[in-house]
């Protein structure tokens, strides 16, 4: 029996980690991919591209939607089942956790899907863990800022050099056993609420 | 605090006014006073939160009525065994139509006073005449298939001679998205839960023209869903929630905390809608559209009228509806699921050492009461009902088969 290729429909707003999923689906050799970011018109979609395999992000609003017209609606001619084997509870948690959650089209085997979803939980993480990153790197350059602000209301009002002002800040911070970013936040808004206005 | 609770319950919910016992429970001290420690998890979609029940991620969950008995009938794509050991609520939800709907349903007969015969009659008129000039069907939206939104808007229709399954076409949009959908035309009309029907009516996109409080008066709405694994294991710390939901529920019941519950409610991490905007459910007084205003008796209560207690004859009259629509057959092992999902016994033992009033039943005939009654019962001072379907029907639950066939045939006729 010859194996026709898998269509994958990848449902998910969030633009980078749908490109994130497609770029893992095609390295892995699926080519028949569609991204979705907008359910919009979504049960025409799906008519016409006949999925196999529908990977959706747990964060989408409209997976109520979405279930209900895999179980119902005329525009899905085989029924759709949520993951591949009930009875893998390792793998189904570890799609829940990852934040993704696979429809596969009835009687459909489960080596053949187990890949995807594999791929998709796999990319999931990795995506979060990128996100998380950028978060840790924005907060550091904003306590950076704050510190820098800090600096100068210490120089400006204690008559300190810029090195002074820091170690002071360091010296404070290591005392109260507090980051030194709390510090700052913490001396920047005081100043703003006795102080005089301050100049930007 | 959480070194020294005694448990600690995890909890999901979506950001529905009616998350509100729950969620004033956690924030306000109700569950830390029962020696909980309450983590609340807002989740965007209902199936999210029966996906996270299933694998254990949470202990129990803010849950519309029929769902759990869903998950329990094979009806969900994942599942595991869930209880509903306390209800959060009777009323709250609204039928909501376009402008233009309400335009045709004026020009036959309809008028702002949210009856549902009136409104319906001229509903039906309208559907008749689109079909005679070969027009689409309207399409309505409900939150999810297996809500009390779906059943009562179904019920209300087919009460006025409407076939829901033919004559109209009924699609599933999440809750916040129902305003924009009747405004950009995708959807003619919706019934969800407050305050997404306000919203249409400010933006001017929308007419209320019935609420759940009408067609079936102090009717079910969300539950508490407990994971039955957990419950089983963990009675004591379920029986501590449940007095802290008690507590919670009172308290949200009392006009005077009106403010402060919408001020808890208002918050990012909860609803996170402006306090104005919760005003009509808390309050029980819409704006219909158009100008019309009215106050409606037993619009939501989170409390009053044993709000909380999980009639078996709730669940069952949801089961008669999945029976109804398709949803389920009707089997006697079907209906011994449906008969076994919530628990009063665990309601009112857990309540008992408060000394609080408790139905002395778990089950009641729907439909029977006339006028508010105050009812023989453990403790003091229980009044229920009125509890009347608009249609002047009676559910009764020792008599699920007959229930079922009459309205088959009903069907059959129209």
């Amino acid at each position: 029996m010859v194996r026709t290729a898998l269509a994958v429909l990848v449902i998910d707003e969030n633009r980078i980690r749908a490109a994130i999923i497609e770029a893992g689906l095609r390295e892995a050799g699926h080519e028949r991919v569609t991204v979705i970011h907008d359910v919009t018109g979504i049960a025409r979609r799906i008519a016409e591209i006949e999925p196999d395999v529908i990977v959706i992000d747990l964060e989408n609003p409209n997976r109520d939607m979405l279930e209900n017209m895999f179980q119902l609606s005329r525009a899905v001619k085989r029924p759709i089942a949520m993951f591949v084997d009930r009875s893998d509870q390792a793998s189904i948690e570890a799609a829940v956790d990852a934040g993704v959650s696979a429809y596969v089209v009835d009687g459909l085997r489960q080596e053949r899907v187990k890949p995807i979803l594999d791929m998709a939980v796999s990319r999931f993480n990795a995506f979060s863990r990128m996100a998380r990153e950028l978060e840790e790197v924005r907060g550091e350059l904003e306590s950076r800022k704050v510190i820098d602000r800090a600096k100068g209301i210490l120089m400006k009002s204690r008559g300190l050099s810029e090195e002074a002002a820091y170690t002071l800040l360091r010296k404070t911070a290591m005392n109260q056993n507090r980051k030194i970013g709390d510090i700052a936040q913490s001396l920047v808004t005081a100043a703003g609420l006795l102080g005089p206005p301050e100049d930007e | 605090m959480s070194m020294t609770a005694a448990h600690q319950i995890t909890a999901g919910f979506m950001p529905l006014f009616d998350s509100a016992v729950l969620v004033a429970a956690g924030e306000l001290g109700f569950a830390a006073r029962e020696g909980i420690d309450l983590t609340l998890h807002r989740e965007t979609s209902w199936a999210n939160i029966r996906d996270r029940i299933a694998i254990g991620h949470f202990h129990l969950a803010h849950m519309l009525g029929p769902m759990p008995l869903a998950c329990n009938l094979g009806l969900t794509p994942l599942a595991s065994e869930t209880i509903v050991p306390f209800s959060l609520g009777l009323g709250g939800n609204c039928v909501t139509v376009s402008n233009t709907v309400w335009a045709g349903m004026v020009a036959h007969g309809a008028e702002a006073d949210l009856d549902p015969a009136r409104a319906g009659a001229a509903l039906r008129a309208l559907i008749r005449e689109r079909a005679a000039a070969g027009g689409d069907p309207l399409r309505f939206a409900v939150v999810h298939p297996h809500s009390g939104h779906n059943y009562e808007l179904r019920y209300w229709l087919a009460a006025c001679g409407i076939d829901p399954a033919r004559e109209i076409e009924i699609v599933i949009v999440p809750p916040p998205f129902m305003a924009d959908a009747l405004a950009t035309g995708r959807i003619d009309g919706y019934c969800a839960g407050e305050p997404w029907n306000s919203a249409a009516v400010a933006a001017g996109t929308g007419h209320i023209v019935t609420v759940k409080a009408r067609i079936w008066r102090n009717s079910p709405e969300k539950v508490i869903g407990v994971r039955k694994a957990w419950a089983d294991e963990n009675p004591e710390a379920l029986a501590a929630l449940l007095r802290a939901l008690h507590h919670s529920a009172r308290w949200c019941q009392d006009p005077a905390n009106r403010g402060e519950l919408a001020a808890v409610m208002a918050q990012a991490g909860f609803l996170g809608l402006p306090p104005a905007v919760q005003m009509p459910i808390l309050t029980g007084h819409l704006r219909l559209g158009g100008g019309a205003e009215r106050t409606i008796d037993d619009f939501f209560l989170p409390f009053d009228k044993a709000a909380n207690f999980p009639w078996k004859s709730h669940a069952l009259w949801f089961y008669t509806q999945m029976v109804r629509w398709g949803h389920v057959a009707h089997t006697p092992e079907n209906l011994a699921i449906a008969r076994n999902c919530y628990r009063p016994d665990l309601y009112r033992s857990a309540l008992k050492p408060l000394g609080v009033a408790l139905p002395g039943a778990n089950s009641k005939v729907e439909g029977a009461l006339q006028v508010a009654t105050a009812v023989g019962a453990t403790g003091a001072g229980l009044v229920l009902g009125p509890d009347g379907f608009f249609d002047g029907q009676i559910f009764d639950p020792d008599e699920v088969d007959a229930y079922i066939t009459g309205q088959k045939s009903a069907r059959a006729e129209a």
